[in-house]
């Protein structure tokens, strides 16, 4: 859709952001009203361990019912039906790390999991970092001060790596934290100021 | 024709929560069916179209198929027990650091904690022209690209075991199960047997389209470690690229039992060098009851004697000789 379409039909005091994503929740909902009536929802188990396909996930802390394709990734499902757009897809083959959230507090890559494969357990994406009253998370905070990244693309996954690592490892010495941090990959080559802003947030983390 | 990469063909998907379920269903589709560990190996293939199965079974979902367990002497691992599980409990560390090592230097911490045991020795292999899609030997197709076409690009590739097919198995834990004379738990339908790592991989010379020999219908489900060499005295090195996330250009895995500097037991296993873990059988015969420095002295030679290098490969027979010598002195500065 060209970006002049989006400005004129958007309602009044949305942000093209905000707008974009309503339309991607409302295109979940109406797609996952089909399945009442579709093959794959009705009828009893055919087979031991066979999946439904409207499941509940527990993202940020919260419930969400949502549509879910046998062979849907996570990274899938929670940008284009959950709007959750903060992880980003670089490689879509577990080579890069922009993908990284944290599944019951372990950080993995998103593009290289079934969304099926996540049902009762807690993900944790960047979105949820920030306090509801927008006050960052201290290690967010970190990098924010010291200027961490250049373009950002991989600071989602950055970030939710380093969170899952200091979660075993709360007073890792630099170099510990560059292994922790080692599956996640930085085209900027901005590695330095990306972990003196981690090595700050964890810093932060550690006094509040 | 292009690709659309950004989703995956679809596939009945069944997430059974028991080993029971997992091996009916394994019987119910077998040639048609995929089973799924952790899904580093398989899920970039579906979304690259390279395998297109009918169901795909996923074992994420069994319980009895993680973690470690003692029994005896022995320590039994779950084929679904993640790698960075592995490469820290405090068993396996403490009586089988050399499993530990090997697991620890697979790819990255978000592929370890993932990546499961039994995956990681039962993946196929990385050579990409096999991976891209071409129709080599291992693929049912007429020849090997890397090892035959005057062309070929085969600097990861073999030296030891090739026939037709160059292609190396990958794995970084292979090479330590077979050091550890491990024994790996095999089951279908029908009923289960053990059997010893070292015979659970393949090579070309016995089957050219597949690393190991499991069979459609059956599952991988446990791994033991025998209290033959618990603490024994171990060296575990892998050579790559890049420190992370690489794969292996080679490997090794030794174990051995000394009394003083005399070497009384010993056992030395290359990986990324062949289609199979690469026992140094020749280099064990030879050493066996000698001091580990005149070993050390010794074992380069033999470590790569028989190696045939292909043109970018040849790298791979000094890296093997001085993995050799560097794994019996312990010391990764020799």
């Amino acid at each position: 859709m060209h970006a002049s379409i989006v400005e004129s039909i958007r309602p009044a005091g949305m942000t093209r952001r905000q707008f974009i994503k309503s339309v991607i929740a409302t295109g979940a909902v109406s797609s996952s009203g089909l399945l009442f009536s579709g093959p794959a929802g009705a009828g009893p188990k055919a087979s031991p361990g066979a999946v439904e396909r409207l499941i509940t996930l527990d993202v940020n802390g919260q419930r969400r019912r949502v549509d879910v394709l046998p062979q849907e990734t996570l990274a899938q499902t929670l940008r284009h039906k959950l709007g959750l757009t903060g992880l980003k897809v670089g490689c879509d083959r577990g080579e890069c790390g922009a993908c990284t959230v944290l599944v019951d507090a372990v950080p993995q890559y998103a593009c290289s999991l079934l969304t099926q494969s996540v049902r009762g357990k807690a993900i944790l994406t960047v979105e949820g970092l920030a306090r509801p009253d927008g006050k960052l998370h201290p290690l967010q905070q970190g990098v924010l001060d010291e200027q961490g990244f250049q373009c950002g693309y991989c600071a989602p996954g950055f970030l939710m790596a380093t969170l899952g690592f200091l979660v075993t490892n709360p007073h890792p010495t630099r170099q510990e934290l560059a292994h922790g941090v080692s599956g996640n990959l930085c085209r900027c080559q901005d590695y330095d100021k990306i972990l003196t802003g981690l090595m700050r947030g964890a810093e932060y983390m550690r006094k509040e | 024709m292009a690709i659309i990469r950004d989703g995956m063909p679809p596939f009945d998907l069944f997430r059974p929560t028991s080993v029971d379920d997992a091996l009916a269903l394994a019987g119910r589709f077998g040639a048609d069916a995929w089973i799924l560990a952790g899904g580093f190996d398989s899920l970039e293939r579906f979304k690259d179209r390279l395998k297109r199965p009918k169901a795909v079974i996923d074992l994420g979902g069994i319980g009895e198929l993680r973690g470690v367990r003692r029994d005896g002497g022995d320590l039994v691992i779950g084929a679904m027990t993640t790698l960075a599980e592995v490469s820290r409990h405090p068993d396996i560390c403490e009586r089988f650091g050399l499993l530990a090592e090997a697991a620890a230097a697979v790819a990255s911490p978000q592929i370890r904690n993932q990546g499961t045991l039994g995956g990681n020795i039962a993946q196929d292999t990385r050579c990409w022209y096999y991976r891209g899609g071409w129709t080599c030997y291992r693929a049912g197709g007429g020849t090997c690209f890397a090892g035959e076409s005057p062309q070929g690009q085969n600097r990861e590739h073999a030296i030891f075991g090739a026939e037709g097919c160059v292609a190396v198995n990958p794995s970084d834990t292979a090479p330590a199960l077979v050091a550890l004379e491990a024994r790996l738990v095999i089951e279908n339908h029908k009923g289960g047997r053990e059997i010893a790592a070292e015979d659970f991989f393949v090579g070309p010379d016995k089957d050219i389209t597949r690393l190991n020999i499991l069979a459609p219908g059956e599952l991988l489900t446990a791994i033991r470690l025998p209290a033959t060499w618990s603490g024994a005295t171990f060296y575990f090195e892998k050579v790559s690229d890049r420190p992370v996330w690489d794969f292996s250009l080679v490997n090794i895995a030794t174990a051995m039992r000394l009394r003083k500097d005399r070497i009384e037991q010993v056992r030395l296993v290359l990986g990324a060098v062949a289609a199979r873990p690469w026992r140094l059988s020749e280099v064990e015969a030879a050493i066996m009851g000698c001091d580990r420095n005149a070993a050390a002295e010794a074992a380069p030679r033999l470590a790569a004697k028989g190696a045939a290098v292909l043109p970018h490969n040849g790298y791979k027979a000094v890296l093997a000789a001085n993995l050799a010598k560097r794994a019996l002195l312990g010391n990764k500065d020799a």
